[in-house]
């Protein structure tokens, strides 16, 4: 096979499958004309005009906060989870949690949306919380699912860890808090940070789950923009887009970044 | 360090020797299982202070996990331990008078050299100057000052095995746990660190407990050596008795190399008896107390006892046989042969090459080859 033109032939055509909608979207969102289909000549305009929309703007910062905030609360889930599926042994029902750990992944969203609002509306007529939807119900909501990924990759680098650098560390007269505060968060730190980063750009992503338990005055930006294109397609969505492609690129980038780094040093 | 004075009388270096030394470290009767598999089977033992103990045994014969009961790491199932006469059954790792060596190094990634070694110290309350005091001592001892400020992913494989030491060092430990300690060196380091670590120990007069898998680090290293397999302790002694008066066809067969025969005994003259082999003929040497006249009995000689001459013996010399040489090997400072007895069965042997312009033994020559009643030894098991 080597030296033939097949496989070169497959990859270009698989990855120019993947990424010529997007590089479409990237060059449009330079287009100068008001139709979205008919190329105008180069400008920045739509750039200009976004930053001028009150409403996108409003719902990029939201979408940030909400970012911020379930990122780091399913970080610290995620490891904690992460922390007893690897390091307790082996107890009655760990391969039940692992599966149930990881289940987020690959259950539908819509299925995961709709039960969450389920829960906030039964929460709301039983505890009186949360009062009404809003940032907080995403936040809880975004949470949930990403830690399930912060758990993946952190008990794999947990798995991958010498078991015997906790042992020398308690060997050496610390007590098993001090351990893991010594040793194991910052050897699994950059795991740590990777999952963060991934977190963060999932609840960036999120229109699903973010519009079943979002509430009035709270849209994230995917909602804002979904809304926008179901009265047509405007050419600053397009600038938008290609905005929101870069930060994820980005953060997916860096994340990407900081384990090869690590796995390089073993 | 060194206000310890230097034992005065030979007695003194073999504490074992004498029935009525305390010993620093008991082990009674412990035994270790995980569900149903007993990893290690009713050991009792007793170490001396200053001592270089060696476990030594295959893997997967409980040598491990009989050094991580003594750290700490897992409790034994049955029997106790006791360190300088302290039962250690409710003592967590954190709390024990012993420090261990790691055989993956185990140490901190994230942390410097100097970091690693003052871990220990600032664990025990030790103000950061005074810790980092001993630190500089520590490695200087070691022969890494100049390294302190590198991360272990920096350094060689021999350096990271020096921080290891001076890591569990510092903080003077009663017991040095030690778990292949130069398992990870190539062939000429782990040569050089042997008589390092032998230094490092008489310098600071620690007991040294070493797990190893290699015999000849286990002989060069131990004051005595502790033969394992499938969880027990088969036979305790100084490195020359193990070799010499294995007490066992295993630990004959498993310390260096050896040549077994199966006999009966024929006749018995006070210690003096004489022992009917197929392959042999009759073999004249002392047997142990115990056996009688009629029991088989397992003889094992070393390769390198065998004297292999071409000319045959005097007339009326004991134990000699003829062979024909079937293959040799010239390994330099010795030459290992295969000789092939009457009978078709094959032994070796090892001369030492000890002139330059010797005429060698060469393949298919038929010589004598003389092995002397004390050469012999006498196995029942």
């Amino acid at each position: 096979m080597r030296g033939s033109w097949f496989l070169p032939a497959a990859s270009f055509l698989g990855f120019a499958f993947l990424y010529i909608p997007i590089l479409s979207l990237i060059i449009y969102s330079f287009n100068d004309s008001q139709l979205v289909t008919v190329w105008g000549g180069f400008s920045t305009r739509w750039y200009g005009e976004l930053l001028n929309d009150a409403q996108i703007l409003g719902a990029a910062w939201i979408s940030l906060k909400v970012g911020v905030l379930s990122a780091t609360i399913a970080t610290v889930i995620g490891t904690l989870a992460a922390f007893v599926l690897t390091r307790f042994g082996r107890f009655r029902g760990r391969l039940l949690m692992t599966g149930m750990v990881t289940a987020p992944l690959v259950m539908p969203e819509v299925l995961i949306g709709l039960s969450l609002l389920l829960l906030f509306v039964s929460m709301e007529l039983a505890l009186g919380w949360p009062s009404e939807r809003g940032m907080v119900t995403v936040v809880i909501a975004h949470s949930t699912f990403c830690a399930a990924y912060v758990a993946v990759i952190a008990q794999s680098r947990l798995r991958d860890m010498d078991d015997s650098l906790e042992e020398a560390a308690r060997d050496l007269g610390a007590g098993p808090v001090r351990v893991f505060f010594d040793i194991t968060l910052p050897v699994i730190a950059p795991a740590l940070v990777s999952g963060w980063l991934l977190a963060f750009t999932l609840s960036l992503d999120d229109l699903v789950i973010a519009s079943f338990v979002s509430g009035p005055g709270a849209s994230t930006l995917p909602m804002v923009i979904f809304s926008k294109v179901r009265l047509g397609v405007s050419p600053d969505v397009n600038a938008l887009a290609t905005l929101i492609i870069l930060i994820v690129a980005v953060a997916v980038s860096v994340a990407g970044w900081v384990l090869y780094r690590q796995s390089k040093r073993g | 360090m060194s206000s310890q004075a230097q034992p005065a009388v030979a007695a003194d270096l073999r504490p074992w020797t004498d029935p009525d030394a305390t010993p620093f470290i008991s082990v009674k009767g412990v035994s270790k299982r995980f569900g149903t598999f007993t990893a290690v089977s009713d050991v009792s033992l007793d170490i001396y202070r200053g001592e270089v103990f060696c476990l030594l045994g295959g893997s997967g014969c409980g040598k491990t996990t009989l050094l991580r009961m003594l750290a700490g790491f897992e409790s034994p199932t049955e029997g106790k331990i006791l360190i300088d006469g302290k039962d250690m059954a409710n003592v967590p790792a954190d709390r024990r008078p012993t420090n261990m060596m790691f055989q993956s190094y185990a140490l901190f990634p994230h942390m410097s050299v100097e970091k690693n070694v003052a871990y220990g110290l600032l664990r025990e309350g030790k103000s950061k100057p005074e810790a980092m005091d001993r630190v500089a001592q520590m490695l200087k001892l070691v022969k890494l000052e100049p390294y302190a400020k590198r991360k272990p992913h920096q350094l060689s494989g021999g350096q990271r095995q020096r921080v290891a030491l001076a890591r569990a060092l510092v903080k003077q430990p009663k017991v040095l746990l030690l778990d292949e300690p130069l398992g990870a060196l190539d062939k000429k380091l782990r040569e050089e660190t042997q008589f390092e670590l032998i230094r490092i120990q008489e310098t600071l007069g620690v007991t040294f407990i070493v797990v190893t898998h290699d015999q000849e680090e286990a002989m060069t290293l131990a004051t005595r050596i502790g033969v394992m397999t499938e969880g027990e302790i088969r036979q305790i002694g100084e490195p020359r008795e193990i070799y010499e008066s294995p007490n066992s066809r295993f630990v004959a067969d498993f310390i260096g190399s050896v040549n077994l025969f199966e006999g009966t005994v024929a006749s018995l003259n006070g210690a003096q008896a004489v022992v009917d082999t197929a392959d042999l003929g009759p073999v004249t040497t002392t047997a142990p107390e115990g056996v009688s006249v009629g029991q088989t009995v397992t003889l094992a000689i070393r390769p390198e006892r065998f004297a292999l001459t071409r000319a045959a013996p005097a007339e009326g010399t004991p134990n000699t046989c003829r062979a024909m040489v079937r293959d040799m090997g010239y390994g330099g400072h010795i030459s290992s042969y295969r000789l092939k007895l009457g009978n078709g069965r094959i032994v070796s042997a090892t001369q030492s090459n000890r002139l330059r312009d010797e005429d060698p033994i060469m393949w298919d020559e038929e010589i004598s080859i003389t092995f002397p009643p004390p050469v012999v030894r006498v196995l029942t098991r």
